[in-house]
């Protein structure tokens, strides 16, 4: 597979029209915004911790099919692991789709299950913000008090 | 030489009226492909391509002519400040002002706004004063005036518009009462391609002797402007969407509001006298132009002017109409497909939503067939909001576009419907 069809492949078009955890939690112990303001793409991401572990995660929003089914897959990915095991994740998941396509690293996809189904994603850079925004989110849920808002715009991020 | 004359008679007769692939040699990147397709470039309202002639104007300006203006008598600065006030001249005629000394030469549409805004704004416009704007506004036109209204107290008026994207003239004049000390509202919308009546909105707010400003960033590669006609005070464009070079455009104003202004930015060129007690400043349009300026753009943006000039404006306006017209049509065919902008007075832009595909994803999908078009906001999220939508897709067309284009569009939304499912 390659281009287009690696990018919009079955697994990302479901999740795109069935997004999983897409609910709001009530009084979510966390809750963050994700936002990127130069295609509009916003989620809100709901987190219910027990001590240093996700024990809940749900998430309401909009935007394109690859910010939405990485925002779904991701909070299949993140529940029931740790706030370390999230991190870990983010930072393999993030080398996976800012990789260099040239020297494709084929293991690091199988270690990251189905994540791995958005490694199409580094073959279009334009669409490495859509993919990465809700786990920008995140990282920052899980590095704030309670509410937070992040923005793409705000670091530079990709 | 009898039928030598009476052929070339019948060519003439019937030869198309818009020769539009001869138009195309002058372009060339338009002949490059992308991803392995012919480059379908239908993102015109962000920048047009550059003819040639533009880029010969450049090169030539760089091996020949460089120097400073206005300060030098040797031979190069003469050129480069007689080539640079011609292209003055030429801006004064593309638009029809009356006086060269009315253009001032601007990095492009969004520092246009901002020098009427730091200069006529805070001089003129106070506390509980009001400005009025459109609900279609670039946020060029919308967030200067903010910022002013936040250093003054004054107040943000905004005209709204219909579900087709035409602005409500009886809503507008409502609008207007004693406080309104400024109009700003844009010719040619950029989301929505509506070409508002802009001589009937400058007429309403003269008839109570406020002063108007015409965002014309996407009227003047659409619309022959002539801005004693229109009457308006302020008219402002950019270059690079005139077939010209970027970070450069032109701001026209009015002999009798320029004078009252105070100067935009202080430095060399804007001056005529200085001493460490006082400065006096240089004539218009010079009190505007402070610091060595963008010379060889301006001089590009000349001969780009010069180019769609020699086009015609006739001859374009007939086509792109045609051009939108088939375009409306190849893609409302489309099932799913809503274009957002009907207005009944549209210039060529077409935003449309394909069913609940976001645009992002079909501005990739279209970018893998060579098909460039713009998806988001269009830095127009008011109108964003107003249609209930996050973004839409944006095919935008300039007189190089043809029919084929549109097809190829056509098609290649056809392939997003069915990666999409849709
Ligand atoms: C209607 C309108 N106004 C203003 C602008 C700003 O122009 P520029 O970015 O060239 O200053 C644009 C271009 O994007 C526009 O389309």
């Amino acid at each position: 597979m390659s281009g287009l069809n690696e990018l919009y492949q079955e697994l990302i078009l479901d999740h795109n029209k069935n997004p999983r955890n897409f609910k709001k939690i009530e009084n979510a112990d966390k809750l963050v915004e994700g936002y990127n303001p130069l295609c509009g793409d916003h989620y809100t991401i709901y987190l219910n911790m027990d001590g240093d572990l996700i024990k809940d995660i749900g998430f309401q929003g909009a935007g394109c099919a690859i910010s939405k089914a990485s925002a779904s897959m991701m909070t299949t990915a993140v529940k029931g692991v740790t706030k370390k095991e999230a991190e870990e994740l983010f930072t393999k998941f993030h080398a996976l789709v800012t990789r260099d396509v040239h020297d494709n690293n084929e293991a690091n996809i199988e270690e990251l299950g189905c994540l791995g189904a958005l490694a199409g994603v580094a073959e279009f850079p334009a669409r490495i913000k859509c993919a990465s925004l809700a786990w920008h989110a995140l990282h920052g849920a899980l590095n704030s008090e309670d509410k937070a808002v992040v923005s793409t715009e705000d670091s530079k991020m990709d | 030489m009898k039928t030598q004359s009476q052929s070339t008679a019948t060519e003439i007769e019937t030869a198309p009226s818009f020769d539009v692939q001869r138009i195309r040699e002058d372009f060339p990147i338009l002949k490059q492909k992308v991803h392995g397709k012919p480059l379908v470039y239908l993102d015109n309202a962000a920048t047009s391509q550059k003819p040639q002639a533009v880029i010969d104007t450049l090169t030539r300006y760089y091996l020949g002519q460089n120097a400073n203006i206005h300060r030098g008598v040797h031979y190069l600065s003469e050129i480069a400040t007689y080539e640079y006030e011609k292209a003055r001249g030429k801006v004064k005629l593309f638009l029809n002002a009356s006086d060269s000394r009315e253009i001032i030469f601007v990095r492009g549409t969004t520092e246009g706004i901002n020098l009427v805004k730091d200069t006529y704004g805070r001089k003129f416009i106070g506390k509980n004063d009001e400005i009025v704007i459109s609900a279609m506004e670039h946020h060029s036109n919308i967030v200067p005036w903010q910022i002013l209204c936040e250093e003054k107290g004054a107040k943000l008026r905004v005209i709204p518009m219909n579900d087709r994207g035409e602005l409500l003239l009886d809503e507008y004049e409502k609008l207007l009462n004693e406080h309104t000390k400024f109009v700003s509202v844009v010719y040619v919308s950029n989301s929505l391609g509506t070409i508002n009546p802009i001589k009937k909105i400058i007429q309403r707010a003269h008839e109570r002797g406020i002063p108007v400003l015409v965002d014309g960033a996407q009227a003047a590669s659409h619309l022959k402007v002539n801005v004693q006609d229109l009457d308006c005070d302020f008219f402002v464009f950019s270059g690079h969407k005139v077939f010209g070079p970027t970070g450069i455009g032109a701001l026209y104003g009015k002999t009798k509001y320029l004078e009252q202004m105070p100067p935009y930015q202080g430095g060399g060129d804007m001056i005529s006298s200085v001493t460490f007690e006082k400065t006096t400043y240089n004539v218009l349009p010079y009190k505007f132009e402070a610091g060595t300026p963008n010379i060889a753009d301006v001089i590009g943006m000349g001969t780009g002017i010069d180019y769609v000039t020699g086009v015609g404006f006739e001859a374009i306006t007939a086509y792109e109409k045609e051009l939108l017209k088939y375009a409306t049509e190849a893609i409302s065919n489309i099932e799913g497909v809503r274009i957002i902008g009907t207005a009944e007075e549209k210039a060529g832009v077409i935003s449309f939503v394909l069913g609940t595909v976001h645009a992002h994803d079909v501005g990739t999908i279209l970018d893998q067939e060579g098909i460039a078009v713009r998806t988001g906001h269009h830095c127009t999220q008011p109108v964003m909001q107003r249609f209930g939508i996050p973004a839409t897709a944006r095919a935008s067309f300039a007189f190089y576009n043809t029919m084929e284009e549109v097809d190829a569009l056509a098609r290649g939304l056809g392939k997003v419907k069915e990666i999409f499912g849709a």
